[in-house]
């Protein structure tokens, strides 16, 4: 599925925190969105998901302008996304958060009578879910319970089971790291081609291991757009945003 | 997929205990009669019949007020429909309870469907004064109805009739009529709760971002339980009036909306059974205290809050506590 963005802007009061950006996402690719702290990430994806309306551009799914549709609506044409910070049901189990995410696009929730703890495909397709993950091993765990790794991969298992075909990943590593974020990488990486990514990450090593284009957002601005490498020798990009960080790292 | 290789869910334990409370508190109800009878004391039924009328209204607000975090504080203008469903339909020469209960709950759907959709707009503070607000709205429209007595309300000339019948004449089978309502209705909440929908409603009440993430619009499903809540509280209404011979718009005030999430509270939120031990609770300690002293709503009062401070979770948390310690 492609997903295209066309001049959106969006502005807190004075601060112009999307400025004119334009962006096609090809169907299958991972395209990465880095910048610093503060340049509109979490903001542009809370505007693709329907979270929040923005000021002005559309937003374009397979062609079909989907700007003023409703968050849930989004979802059931297949665009799901993860939190920068977790949102999970903290008194529901894994299984449950998990479940209820498949719910969501198989038959009705107005029904009030059968037990839906023992509906068996919702369950199955939850594990399934969980495996992709990597937490199906801690299904019956009440989520609060979970470690922010776990946090993480659950948060990963929800959106995969709203069915998506195009995925907005807000910083997924976010607070991970060591051999719990390699597996996390192979995860996603195992999804890739499946469907189509939108990831934000500040971890450069995952998002030159998994993206196929990167755009770099600085000021609400898209400075660059390219091929990881391209962007990655960009002066532009180098002087805005990559830096001395990059350079001794090299 | 190996589901043997899952472990076994930890929740249902709490869920069964639960369930079993409730059997208990009806086990317990069932036998009140007969002993009433032996104790001499027949006055005794009618007053059970009251507390289970309440219980029914209690839970029927618990599914909202626990499960939907709904805090409705304009509750009781249903019990009044359902009171006034009686009377009102009786004067009509219309006395058999199943058409009283439809037309309660028909008035109460609608009401529900319209107040509440308004006051989901709002959250939190504003959600609470906006039901009390619609609730004083009917209570208000009640006193102005001076064909039914307006301020001082109706005495019913009998009480409903049942499939043709004035058994319910009889406090006894009134009582066993009352606590079939009640298990009938706490068994349909249970079901509920256990449901897609009840998943769904408590979702939201446990995070409603996260909902919408997953395609889930809640407005629906808090509407759809606040109208449920509105019906089941109704029937209340009715078991009440029959109870009481007796209609007014002090059934509706704003401090019967209170007394209802105090027995909530007190049975501990979102438990169903809690509700109804929580109706016992509030409205036995109230009997017994106010044989004791004028000053009961004080004693009350404190009992409430040492209540919520050591156990946040009302009797329910307090025995489920009791029975971890022990083996
Ligand atoms: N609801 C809001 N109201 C006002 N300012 C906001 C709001 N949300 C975000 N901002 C501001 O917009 C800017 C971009 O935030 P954000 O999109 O979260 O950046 P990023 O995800 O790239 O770190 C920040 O300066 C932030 O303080
Ligand atoms: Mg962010």
């Amino acid at each position: 599925m492609k997903l295209e963005i066309a001049h959106l802007s969006k502005s807190f009061g004075a601060l112009k925190v999307t400025d004119d950006v334009s962006l096609a996402v090809a169907p299958g690719e991972i395209h990465a969105i880095i910048g610093p702290n503060g340049a509109g990430k979490t903001t542009l994806i809370a505007q693709l998901s329907g979270q929040l309306a923005p000021d002005a551009g559309r937003v374009i799914l397979d062609g079909q302008d989907i700007t003023g549709r409703s968050m849930a609506e989004r979802v059931h044409m297949g665009l799901a996304r993860s939190f920068q910070i977790t949102q999970v049901l903290p008194g529901f189990t894994v299984l449950e958060n998990v479940a209820l995410a498949v719910q969501a696009r198989r038959g009705s929730s107005f029904r009030f009578f059968a037990r839906v703890a023992e509906e068996a495909a919702l369950n199955r397709a939850a594990l399934d879910a969980l495996a992709e993950a990597g937490l199906d091993d801690r299904a019956h765990v009440v989520a609060r319970a979970l470690s922010h790794g776990e946090h993480r991969r659950l948060e990963l298992a929800i959106a995969l089971a709203t069915g998506p075909r195009v995925l907005l990943l807000d910083e997924p590593l976010a607070g991970v790291g060591g051999e719990e974020a390699d597996a996390f990488v192979a995860r996603l990486k195992a999804l890739k081609g499946r469907l189509t990514m939108v990831l934000i990450e500040h971890d450069m090593e995952a998002v030159f291991a998994l993206a196929d284009r990167v755009s770099v957002l600085v000021y609400g601005q898209v400075i660059a757009t390219g091929a990881p490498d391209a962007v990655r020798s960009d002066p532009q990009v180098r002087a805005a945003y990559l830096g001395e960080e990059e350079e001794s790292a090299a | 997929m190996a589901e043997a290789a899952i472990p076994a869910p930890a929740r249902r334990p709490v869920l069964a205990g639960r369930v079993k409370a409730a059997l208990v508190l009806f086990g317990l109800f069932a036998a009140l009669p007969p002993v009433a009878a032996a104790a001499g004391d027949p006055f005794l039924v009618l007053i059970a019949t009251r507390i289970l009328a309440y219980a029914i209204a209690a839970m029927a607000l618990d599914l909202i007020l626990g499960f939907g975090a709904m805090v409705s504080f304009g509750h009781a203008a249903y019990l009044g429909f359902g009171a006034y469903a009686v009377a009102i339909l009786a004067s009509f020469g219309i006395t058999d309870i199943f058409v009283q209960i439809a037309c309660a709950a028909g008035v109460s759907a609608l009401f529900a469907l319209v107040t509440g959709a308004i006051s989901l707009r709002t959250r939190g503070v504003y959600f609470i004064m906006i039901t009390l607000a619609f609730g004083q709205m009917a209570f208000f429209f009640f006193i102005s109805l001076s064909a039914y007595g307006g301020d001082d309300g109706v005495g019913l000339r009998s009480r409903s009739t049942l499939f043709g019948t004035d058994l319910l004449e009889n406090d006894v089978t009134l009582f066993y009529v009352t606590l079939a309502v009640l298990a009938a209705l706490f068994l349909a909440c249970h079901r509920i709760v256990g449901s897609r929908f009840g998943r769904v409603l408590t979702g939201i009440r446990e995070n409603p971002v996260r909902m919408e993430a997953i395609g889930f619009t809640p407005f629906r499903y808090q509407l759809t339980a606040f109208v449920i809540s509105g019906m089941m509280t109704s029937v209340a209404g009715v078991m009440l009036a029959n109870q009481a011979e007796f209609v007014s718009p002090a059934f509706m005030s704003w401090h019967r909306s209170g007394e209802l999430i105090v027995m909530v509270v007190l049975g501990g939120i979102g438990t169903l059974a809690g509700a109804i031990g929580g109706a016992v609770a509030a409205l036995v300690l109230e009997e017994a205290l106010g044989m004791m002293t004028e000053h009961w709503p004080f004693w009350f009062g404190l009992f409430l809050v040492l209540m919520v401070l050591f156990s946040p979770r009302g009797i329910t948390g307090f025995v489920e506590k009791l029975g971890r310690r022990r083996p």
